[in-house]
């Protein structure tokens, strides 16, 4: 098992490399150039303020060193200046972290909170309405697109019915709580004020249903999958046979086998919430990631594009060594074959 | 209840399943019963319903499964067919223990064995944790498995099949049952761990006192445990009575073919290697033929047969449903040829010759820098065929016998050694030699569902060798040569237009055989061609094969695990035991006198349907299990196992020496086993 730890580790270090310089690499070759989208076309047109622009930013020098330059500055936690905001990318990124990885957050905790149980109960009572509920909620969660989900959702529950509160994610009559972990919930916990607490609850219960609503319906729908194999296998028969009551045979037998391969579809999952919510939060005006990505792509502010996406490379890493540690804790056939 | 009564009373059980097609009786009015401390077995073929008696049971069926009113299997008095679910669970794992075929499948991969051994336990409420772990680790020292403290806590993966079938026992017997249903509990296992098994069944039987209701579809498995046995066919039980005798003198006529479709270890094999094989296959249990449901197939019938016979008294203790036998008709042996003695294989130049032929597969490494550890399939093995030889190749699992037949047809290239074919080396050969040499080589696959391509017409199957190796002009005389292969193969002609899921697993092997035959091929290789048929399908697949080969002058290499088989088919026989060659000799001398105590306890591991000639028998016992062939054990590789290993077969690895022209084995102490 250690040996398997420190070979995936090594792995997900040569792989972090390759994403930066994967990274680098494109953006530099996009189309599209950064000067223009900064200066304008007044100042773009004079070919001294040009030149000093790119001796300012290094875009005068050859690419190999422009990459060694990003390499070092990365190591020392400099991810460079945006172009945009004026600001490290690194605080930019830390300013907006919070509000994305508590959403995604409450997302997926909200995807394998409902989406296992009904997965379960969807395999054991199979074509009762349960199953047919399950499978509705599955479909129109992976095929409802988000634009939609969310407008839909605003109408009704913040304009229509008025029981939700509308875009952001505290009123602006209510005082953030101090910063501890930039998580509202946690920060307002922490500092017991739970009139925050309620509200940026109720805040986040529209932006995470819509953003769960996709990996809500594919953890039910694998879920589901593998207990109806699991329910195939011949141990169970040997554990009916044994005399246990069919609660022990589902909790004790089925789920260990059957939450398999439903974690790394969850690893997955979260890795997808964290980085994709650019339509949920601009709709629902989340100052996260995903709108602090979507500007950096218009102003074409190459530093912040870069960050982000090592960003999005980072979480996929770890969520991936994270996923394939677990499967080795929960399926002992795979430490031993892959260290093998 | 009344002492008289019996442990297990089952009477007219009938068991439906409920599809789409309509409801189909799986088991169809049985009745038995199984005393205190018995052991009984049921005997049939697949489809004949023992499994699905042996369910019902316990009611362990799938949900589309339904028992009949007016089934009654009681149990100490009580009756099973009526408990509710939460009465019936208390008696699983309880009083009445199960046992499976598989213990591969039937044990939870991700879940540690003492979770699996002390749930049952537990789930009966009679002990503490710490008691029935206690208790879980001195059955499994019961149930042979060393270092019990230490197995308990791993996985099933870790465990080979044998030690598996192990902790499955030692899970029925958790809660000291009073009846053990074991269903096939030895198909899945090697010969020798078979022996190892029933011996233990066996053993536990005599010990705890706990009846055993054995199911098996192998006459010599049901004889050597049993001391009554049920014969069913096609749902219903067709004959009853005590082991010996029936065995000794069937009076059903489809346990007299079950008899004689099986070849014996204990008697030679007629001149003309013919098995007594009944045409057909079993009725459709969706409608069975009216009268009795043997008729179609029965070389005895008579016209009564038209009615439909009760399991009437034909003797003590003994009840056949069977009009010929109540009327006091024998069922008579199967003539057999004369025994002529046998043509020996054409001395001369072998048609294939393998040197020392090597083929190691390397494992990933530990670390980076670690030594690479190899797996040694085949280790220096030297064999001959002649033409129109047939030679069997047996070994248990692990032995490599399946690694040769994929080097000999260079579907993988050997690590070393010389395998030559003519004046060509197959061993060292390029694509651009190989590829005409396809034709000449053929093979037979052992699963004849998966090597027919499930989209393709056997026409088309049948055609496309002989179109790609260009032997016919044009789709005319394609089709002319597909019906006669069809025909020597046993099937009509009109087979070429349907697909190969119309066709029974029997069938399937026939098309299988005539698709090696389309291309006229000089060398047939046959790995484990008959394994997953039934009974009386191997012994019709055996006819054909033998039938085959003397008209057609076929050179056959026929690897099988199955001794009794491979003796009736061959004329010489090669034993393979962890990649090398242990001893060879012709079919003949092989049995007379076998030289390597491996051989012999292969011989003597193989059960045979004879309950008196069982008892006569010698009966060496291997221990323990084979090792890895990632290590094999120094000098002699059986060593670990060997009866009579001493000092010096760990130091040198006997030679396959010569101690009578043809017959060789490699051992220090050839024939003193």
């Amino acid at each position: 098992m250690f040996r398997y730890l420190v070979m995936r580790v090594a792995g997900m270090a040569v792989m972090a490399l390759l994403a930066t310089l994967v990274v680098f690499l494109i953006a530099n070759q996009v189309p599209g150039d950064p000067v223009l989208a900064q200066l304008g076309d007044l100042a773009a047109s004079d070919p001294n303020m040009v030149a000093r622009y790119r001796a300012r930013w290094g875009l005068d020098r050859p690419l190999s060193e422009q990459y060694w330059i990003f390499l070092k500055g990365i190591f020392n936690g400099d991810l460079g200046v945006s172009i945009s905001t004026q600001r490290p990318v690194l605080d930019d990124i830390r300013q907006y972290a919070p509000a994305t990885v508590e959403l995604a957050t409450v997302a997926f905790l909200l995807s394998i909170a409902v989406g296992i149980p009904l997965g379960v109960l969807a395999a054991i009572r199979r074509d009762t309405w349960i199953d047919n509920l399950a499978r509705f909620i599955s479909l129109a969660g992976v095929s409802s697109p988000t634009f939609w989900l969310a407008f839909i959702m605003l109408a009704l529950f913040y304009g229509g019915l008025q029981i939700a509160p509308g875009p952001g994610r505290i009123d602006l009559s209510v005082i953030s709580p101090q910063t501890v972990t930039g998580l509202y919930l946690i920060d307002a916990a922490i500092a017991r004020d739970w009139e925050a607490w309620r509200n940026a609850a109720g805040h986040l219960v529209l932006p995470s249903i819509v953003l769960a609503s996709g990996t809500l319906g594919l953890i039910t729908r694998t879920t589901r999958a593998s207990m109806l194999e699991a329910m195939t296998q011949d141990y169970v028969r040997v554990a009916r046979a044994k005399g246990l009551r069919e609660r022990k045979i589902v909790i004790g037998h089925l789920l260990p086998n059957a939450l398999i391969p439903v974690v790394t579809l969850g690893g997955l999952a979260y890795a997808v919430l964290l980085t994709g919510a650019v339509m949920t939060e601009t709709i629902f005006s989340w100052p996260g990631l995903g709108r602090y990505t979507f500007r950096s792509a218009v102003a074409l502010d190459f530093p912040g594009i870069m960050g982000i996406t090592l960003v999005v490379a980072a979480v996929y890493l770890v969520i991936n060594l994270l996923t394939d540690l677990s499967y080795a804790l929960l399926d002992p056939r795979v430490a031993r074959e892959r260290a093998e | 209840m009344t002492d008289s009564a019996p442990l297990l009373e089952v009477r007219n059980l009938r068991t439906e399943f409920l599809t789409d097609a309509g409801p189909v009786r799986a088991v169809d009015g049985v009745s038995f019963e199984v005393e205190a401390g018995a052991t009984v077995g049921i005997v049939g073929e697949s489809g004949s319903g023992k499994s699905v008696t042996a369910l019902s049971i316990l009611r362990l069926l799938a949900e589309n499964a339904r028992i009949g009113d007016g089934s009654r299997i009681a149990f100490r008095g009580r009756d099973l067919a009526t408990l509710d679910e939460d009465e019936i669970r208390r008696l699983r794992g309880g009083e009445i223990a199960m046992i499976f075929q598989d213990p591969l499948t039937s044990l939870n991969p991700v879940l540690r064995i003492s979770k699996q051994l002390v749930e049952g336990m537990l789930a009966h409420g009679r002990q503490s944790q710490a008691e029935a772990l206690r208790h879980g680790i001195d059955l499994l020292a019961r149930m042979g498995i060393n270092a019990p403290e230490r197995a308990v806590s791993g996985y099933p993966h870790e465990f080979s099949g044998g030690m598996r079938q192990r902790v499955m026992l030692a899970m029925g017997f958790a809660n000291n049952p009073s009846l053990l249903i074991a269903d096939e509990p030895t198909t899945a296992l090697d010969v020798t761990i078979q022996a190892q098994i029933l011996d233990l069944l066996k053993t536990l039987n005599r010990e705890f006192g706990t009846a055993v209701l054995l199911i098996s579809h192998d006459l010599g498995v049901i004889a050597n445990v049993c001391e009554r046995v049920l014969v069913m066919y096609a749902g219903e039980v067709v004959e009853e009575g005590p082991a010996e005798a029936l065995l000794a003198e069937p009076r059903h006529p489809y346990t007299w073919a079950l008899l004689n479709a099986v070849p014996r270890l204990d008697q030679e094999p007629p001149a003309d290697k013919r098995l007594t094989a009944i045409e057909g296959a079993p009725p459709d249990p969706s409608e069975p033929p009216s009268g009795c449901r043997f008729r179609p197939r029965c070389p005895f019938a008579v016209e009564r047969c038209g009615e439909h016979p009760d399991l009437l008294p034909v003797a003590e203790g003994r009840k056949a449903r069977c009009w010929v036998t109540q009327a006091g008709e024998r069922l008579l042996k199967p003539s057999t040829a004369a025994a002529v003695s046998a043509p020996a294989a054409e001395a001369g130049q072998p048609m294939l010759s393998l040197r020392n032929v090597v083929k190691h597969y390397p494992l990933r490494r530990d670390a980076l820098f670690s030594p690479r550890k190899v797996v040694h399939a085949v280790d220096g093995v030297d064999l001959d065929i002649g033409r129109g030889e047939t030679v069997g190749l047996v070994g248990e699992s692990g032995s490599g016998k399946s690694t040769i037949a994929r080097l000999i047809t260079r579907i993988q290239k050997p690590t070393a050694g010389s395998i030559r074919f003519g004046d060509i080396d197959l061993a060292t050969a390029d694509r651009s030699v190989l590829r005409p040499l396809r034709r000449r080589i053929q093979m037979i696959f052992q699963d004849p569902y998966a090597s027919l391509n499930p989209r393709m017409t056997v026409g088309q199957i049948l055609s496309e060798p002989l179109r790609f190796h260009r032997l016919v002009r044009g789709p005319e005389e394609a089709k002319a040569r597909v019906g006669e292969l069809l025909e020597m193969v046993g099937l009509s002609a009109r087979a070429a237009e349907r697909y190969p899921h119309e066709f029974s697993g029997g069938q399937r092997q026939r098309i299988g055989t005539a698709r090696a035959l389309a291309v006229e091929p000089e060398l047939i290789i046959a790995d484990e061609p008959i394994s997953a048929l039934d009974v009386n399908i191997r012994a019709q697949i055996i006819n054909l094969f033998v039938g085959l080969q003397q008209r057609l002058g076929l050179t056959f290499l026929f690897i099988a695990h199955d001794l009794a088989v491979v003796r009736q088919v061959s004329d010489r026989i090669v034993v393979l035991y962890l990649g090398k060659v242990m001893e060879v000799a012709t079919a003949r001398d092989l049995f007379a006198e076998p030289l390597h105590p491996y051989t012999r306890s292969l011989i003597s591991a193989a059960p045979i349907p004879d309950v008196a000639a069982e008892r006569k028998r010698e009966h060496i016992r291997l221990a323990g299990e084979p090792p890895s062939p990632v290590a094999p054990p120094s000098g002699c590789r059986f060593r670990t196992r060997c009866p009579v290993a001493q000092g010096i077969c760990a130091e040198i690895e006997p030679p396959l020496a010569e101690y009578r022209p043809g017959h060789r084995a490699a051992c220090h102490f050839s024939g003193q086993a």
